[in-house]
């Protein structure tokens, strides 16, 4: 590990302090094409300042991980991304986000379309109370899409990247509720891919699975990358490590450094980081 | 602690099990037929009746004093007894038309024989009430065809079932076949009304519309004679037949057969004549119209009207008060207007009932109804079509009074939806309106379901409401009917809850009334019951659709 400099040592000092710090973005980031780019994004939940001046780009095609402990506002930045906080009551934000270039708060933007370029995995697998091929469709059926042929081969694609259709194949008119947790996630991840989205968001997907329903989703990532960008919050280190191609590390609402994940976890920049990873705070 | 939790429910399973015991009781033994009691007294006089029920009181030295010589000697026997407890027995006797009671009252002491003689009849009329008495002579166009009870009683057999159905017949004739020939009479004195205010008197069109009014007029009135002409007709054949009784004073009544609803010779019959007599009335009860106002005869008419305007209301008050919920609860920014909104929804169901009776009235009745009688029914003014209660604005009224009860449970359901699933939706890149009519919804239907039942369950039960904007003691026409539009809104209807009002409270002939309160109330729980069972059934079968299994 790389012996820390003394500036950056001082960083969660100036944090507490309420001072400005700059992000580590390592230099293998710049070669990238960003899909999804924060500028100055800041989000305030009422008076609660929860995200603070961040600016990363997220890459195009690649798996992006942010970690970092709880309360430090990784799904807050997760859910900006797909502008699904305009939800909640009394909340403000500052700066911008852009989507292939696009600002996503400009005014004018809707909503609405915004989100059915985007797919969202939650932490707890929420398949809606229908058939399992009503809910991978929903995105194209709330996008008025009536065709069944068309639907059908949207069925069966995406339920073959969510490595689902073997299981289920005959089962496609049974309640979706009747599925394993583990079964489930993966009905919820067809369902975001199914619009075949720009950028695919996961909140923690795995959280509440064992760990070889975790598996099976790692491996899944693994497929989609290349065709979907994905960025993945995610509490469990040992599996950013071992899924994404970049990684972010967030603190107190701030990125603190963000960069390719080998060298996130053996050479991090910044002692803080290389706390973290290692186990030594968080 | 917990015996006073235990004691709690035991005293309100106690009355819930109490009630329900009483009603069933009463109610199911009413129309079971009783023996006849022939009772000779110790002065002489006999008495003839169904024993109903019977009563202990204490007697006296003032009561007995008032007595005839013989009864106030077996009296004051009872008086000297310790106790001094007299038993009374009420009597049904009948034959008002001669004696000018119903009931009697007699006292076990007068009494010095009783007896059940074979052939006791009961006859019950379609005026007058119940006939007791003996048959002594048939008689076919006047002639005495038979003068022993037994081939009196064979004759009667023989010929009362085609008078009967000759009766039914003529009720039909006179109910619907003329009610419809002068519907149409009505409908063109009305357009030529409606001719004569739009362009006068002495306009062409008057002129011309009258003379092929005329024609048409002569057509209907054709039909009306020959109408008449077969009523006049059934009558004549009916009025053949009669059957002389003698009462157990001695006195001679002639009954023609075509009075006589139902009649038995009560001390002959075995146990599955008894039956039979039974199974006839809760028939006649549940399936005929009501006879000698209100006390006899059947409740049909009321289950018509009861159950069409409790799915009337229940159709005006579920859309309205899910709507009115998913504003409330989806749409409405937080703030002190919703705050008061939602205040003032939930007090409603605070008012008395019968200040929405008041408002029924006077807003529906008399503001709505008569606008729309202005404007669509000039020609039938002043006689007010939808200026007076009836069935629309009886079901209007309990819409608003049962809306707090829709809207509360569809708000709890609405915000029993998982916020999860919303925000799945919405990543889906649905609208909130998608959202509410995919997601919102179909999950929180089996709560409007309860809401539904609830406010179903409490709007049929309602009657002082309805006494104001609608519901009337007797019904010329049943709101439903084989005549175009079908549905009529704007009659008048019977309802079970205030039949029961009226049968208890509002009879001539009280003690014969009380027995019909109990059947009646049995028939309005068994169809209340009916109706939310109905409505559960639906209920489970989308909850097990939409609720599923959750781990």
């Amino acid at each position: 590990m790389q012996r820390p400099t003394a500036e950056s040592s001082n960083r969660l000092a100036a944090i507490t302090r309420g001072e400005k710090v700059d992000t580590e973005t390592h230099r293998a980031l710049a070669g990238e094409t960003p899909v999804v780019e924060t500028l100055e994004f800041n989000f305030w939940y009422g008076t609660n300042h929860a995200l603070h001046d961040v600016t990363m780009k997220i890459p195009r095609g690649k798996i992006t991980a942010i970690i970092g402990p709880s309360g430090c506002g990784k799904s807050t930045l997760l859910r900006s991304i797909n502008r699904l906080n305009d939800l909640l009551d009394n909340v403000r934000c500052g700066g911008d986000i852009l989507l292939n270039g696009d600002s996503i708060y400009g005014k004018g933007v809707d909503v609405i379309e915004l989100r059915k370029r985007m797919g969202m995995v939650f932490q707890k697998s929420n398949p809606f109370p229908m058939s399992i091929y009503e809910n991978v469709v929903y995105p194209l059926r709330v996008d008025g899409e009536r065709r069944k042929h068309v639907l059908d081969e949207v069925v069966e694609r995406s339920l073959k990247s969510s490595a689902l259709w073997e299981e289920i194949a005959g089962r496609l008119g049974h309640n979706a509720l009747g599925l394993s947790g583990g079964q489930q996630q993966r009905l919820c991840i067809a369902r975001a891919i199914a619009g075949e989205p720009e950028v695919l968001l996961m909140d923690e997907p795995c959280s509440a699975l064992d760990p070889l329903a975790t598996s099976k989703i790692e491996e899944l990532m693994h497929e989609l990358r290349g065709t979907y960008s994905i960025v993945i919050v995610t509490h469990n280190m040992q599996q950013a490590a071992r899924v994404s191609d970049y990684t972010a590390f967030m603190y107190l609402g701030r990125l603190i450094e963000y960069g390719p994940t080998p060298d996130m976890f053996l050479n991090p920049h910044l002692s803080e980081t290389g706390d973290y990873v290692t186990g030594r705070f968080g | 602690m917990v015996w006073l939790m235990g004691g709690a429910l035991t005293i309100c399973l106690v009355m819930i099990v109490g009630l329900l015991g009483l009603v069933f009781y009463q109610g199911v033994t009413t129309f079971w037929p009783r023996a006849l009691t022939t009772l000779t007294l110790a002065d002489g006089t006999k008495y003839l009746g169904e024993e109903t029920r019977k009563e202990d009181y204490k007697l006296t030295e003032a009561m007995v004093g008032g007595l005839p010589k013989e009864t106030a000697a077996r009296a004051r026997a009872v008086l000297d007894e310790p106790e001094a407890i007299a038993r009374r027995r009420l009597y049904r006797t009948g034959n008002f038309d001669i004696t000018n009671t119903h009931f009697d009252w007699i006292d076990d002491f007068s009494v010095v024989g009783a007896g059940e003689d074979e052939w006791s009849v009961v006859i019950e009329r379609r005026a007058w009430g119940r006939f007791y008495g003996f048959p002594t002579r048939f008689l076919v166009d006047g002639e005495v065809v038979a003068d022993t009870p037994v081939e009196v009683w064979d004759k009667f057999r023989a010929h009362h079932g085609a008078v009967s159905k000759r009766v039914d017949r003529l009720y039909r004739l006179q109910k619907y076949e003329f009610g419809k020939v002068h519907a149409r009479l009505e409908n063109v004195r009305l357009r030529l009304k409606k001719i004569e205010i739009e362009k006068g008197l002495e306009s062409a069109e008057y002129a011309e519309t009258q003379r092929s009014f005329e024609n048409r007029t002569r057509e209907i009135e054709k039909e009306n004679e020959r109408l008449a002409g077969e009523i006049r007709d059934l009558r004549h054949e009916n009025d053949r037949y009669a059957m002389v009784m003698t009462t157990i004073d001695g006195e001679e009544a002639t009954l023609v057969l075509s009075d006589v609803v139902r009649a038995y010779p009560a001390n002959q019959l075995g146990f599955f004549d008894k039956l039979s007599v039974y199974s006839s009335r809760w028939g006649e009860f549940i399936t005929g119209d009501p006879r000698e106002a209100n006390s006899e005869g059947g409740v049909w008419p009321a289950i018509v009207g009861t159950v069409i305007m409790t799915l009337l209301m229940s159709l005006v008050v579920v859309p309205f008060g899910v709507l009115a919920a998913l504003y409330l609860r989806e749409y409405a920014k937080g703030g002190p207007l919703v705050s008061a909104v939602r205040i003032a929804i939930n007090n409603l169901a605070g008012v008395p009932s019968i200040v929405f009776g008041v408002f029924g009235l006077g807003f529906f009745c008399y503001i709505l109804g008569a606008s729309i009688d202005q404007v669509f029914f000039f020609e039938r003014l002043p006689d007010p079509t939808y200026g007076k209660g009836g069935v629309v604005w009886a079901s209007l009224t309990l819409a608003l009074l049962t809306l707090p009860v829709v809207v509360v449970a569809t708000e709890e359901a609405l915000a029993a939806v998982p916020g999860s699933m919303r925000e799945g939706s919405y990543a889906c890149g649905a609208s909130k309106w998608q959202t509410v009519q995919r997601i919102v919804l179909p999950r929180a239907m089996p709560g409007i379901m309860t809401g539904f039942i609830l406010a179903m369950a409490r709007g049929a039960g309602e009657v002082a409401p309805l006494m104001l904007v609608g519901a009337v003691k007797l019904a010329p026409q049943l709101p439903i009917d084989g005549v175009a539009p079908y549905l009529h809104p704007e009659r008048s209807f019977m309802h079970l809850g205030f039949h029961i009002y009226d049968v208890g409270f509002q009879s001539q002939n009280s003690e014969a009334a009380k027995p019909m309160v109990f059947t009646t109330t049995l028939l309005l729980i068994v169809i209340i019951a009916a109706l939310n069972i109905a409505a559960i059934w639906a209920r489970t079968r989308l909850r097990r659709r939409f609720m599923g299994a959750q781990f």
